[in-house]
């Protein structure tokens, strides 16, 4: 069974490459349903398959570069991306991300920040959670009053209303983005990717986890534009990722490659999964996304609190983040399928 | 029947946090980091690769920033022709938030 495992050249390990192709599909399909890079799926799941956390790391940021590029593609034939919005928050997001990197380089040098990163990315997890479930019980809400006065129900109303509210600020100059379908003032991207950003600095994460929800709530962004405006980001800030680490020689290319053929795949299904799930099914699937991932951060702390059984706490929050990954995968997937069989049947029933 | 059920759970989280651990017992194993790529392992492009990354991160940075993207967008246009074959329509989605 040799030929199964393979020498990484820089990393200096061999590494089981179906492995790495399985890994690249599973967050390819949820890195393209989802718009976001997916660091904190991979990098554990690099780790396990036996890179060193550094190279791990590293590797995961070029994948996903290539990763998104594939999904942009494809959002972009959809209308999914909105360019301008994109570009314009990207000048947020570096600005942000360069802040919050430096703020805890500054907290590092007062003491122990590590474990005050933790609780902070917990609260936002769950208060991210919270706001995804809160806007479809509100928006479910709304539903059964339009249904009880006998009104059609609204296809395109929201549950929570945040941005219209921030849209109504008109500091100059106003910008109307066509594709997302909106106008509110420039300062209002630019100023949610500084405060996205900064979290991700602060966090050491990418960003897409809160860059996507933000879109939606606070900047207005319909879910279908919002996640592929967000992948167009997360390709362009993780090639920057992905030069940064490289330079610092911890990317093993011929590894993020072999996950680039497994990631090309995931990523169209996850792509046009999109084309068959409602917004509010995207929604109501990446609130449980982020409810897992707090699972998978509170049984690290748990660790820490622990340290005799630390090793079992690590091991099952590795366990629980990859549990996920397979268990949503195979969701996104078989909807994928579902709706692509109804609408080549309906073509079929045309001709 | 209560002391039963404990019992249960008390077995079910033992598994739950004593498995993962000893099915990832083998990750441990790999926590060094290589600094210097070893050559004598490759011949061929592989020799070069490490040899680049050896010699000079920046030309190594470089190459990679360059490949990520080429290989990334060959790969999306191959799925595309892929996907075109399939039959589905890649250019327009008429569901909205509902």
């Amino acid at each position: 069974m040799e030929w199964l495992y393979v020498l990484m050249p820089i990393a200096g390990v061999k590494i089981f490459w179906p492995g790495l192709i399985i890994l690249g599909v599973g967050v390819g399909i949820i890195g393209g349903f989802f718009g976001m890079g997916g660091a904190w799926m991979v990098t554990p799941g690099l780790n396990i398959l036996g890179f060193p956390m550094a190279f791990a790391i590293g590797t995961d940021i070029a994948h996903m570069a290539g990763k998104s590029l594939i999904s942009t593609m494809r959002h972009g034939k959809f209308g999914n991306v909105d360019y301008k919005l994109g570009l314009i928050m990207l000048v947020g997001t570096v600005v942000g991300f360069e802040v919050g990197a430096q703020m805890v380089m500054w907290l590092e040098r007062l003491g122990n920040v590590d474990k005050v990163v933790r609780y902070i990315y917990l609260a936002l997890l769950a208060f991210i959670a919270w706001m995804v479930f809160h806007d479809v019980n509100k928006r479910k809400a709304k539903d059964r009053a339009a249904i009880a006065a006998g009104r059609e129900v609204d296809k395109l109303a929201t549950g929570i209303d945040w941005a219209k509210s921030l849209h109504k600020l008109k500091i100059p100059p106003m910008v109307t983005f066509k594709v997302g379908g909106f106008t509110c003032s420039a300062w209002l991207p630019i100023a949610v990717s500084f405060l996205t950003g900064w979290l991700a600095g602060i966090l050491g994460i990418g960003g897409g986890l809160i860059r996507m929800p933000s879109l939606i709530y606070l900047v207005g962004c319909p879910t279908h534009v919002a996640v592929g405006t967000d992948l167009f980001e997360v390709a362009i800030s993780g090639l920057y990722g992905a030069g940064t680490y490289t330079y610092k020689g911890r990317t093993e290319l011929v590894a993020a490659v072999v996950m680039l053929v497994g990631a090309a795949v995931g990523a169209q299904v996850g792509t046009v999964a999109t084309k068959y799930i409602k917004g509010y099914g995207i929604r109501i699937v990446f609130g449980i996304a982020v409810v897992g991932c707090m699972i998978s951060i509170i049984l690290k702390l748990m660790a820490k609190w622990w340290p005799a059984v630390g090793a079992y706490f690590d091991g099952a929050a590795t366990v629980v983040i990859l549990g996920l990954v397979a268990a949503m995968s195979l969701y996104i997937f078989f909807k994928m399928v579902a709706g692509a069989k109804r609408e080549l049947a309906a073509k079929k029933a045309k001709a | 029947m209560k002391s039963r059920l404990g019992k249960v759970m008390l077995w079910l989280w033992t598994t739950i946090l004593i498995l993962p651990s000893v099915a990832l017992a083998g990750a441990a194993k790999t926590a060094q980091i290589v600094i210097v790529a070893d050559t004598r392992k490759f011949t061929g492009w592989e020799a070069w690769w490490t040899n680049l990354y050896n010699e000079s991160h920046l030309y190594f940075t470089l190459l990679t920033i360059i490949l990520i993207p080429a290989i990334g967008l060959a790969f999306g246009l191959m799925a595309d022709l892929v996907m075109h074959f399939i039959g589905l329509d890649l250019k327009s989605r008429e569901l909205a938030e509902h």
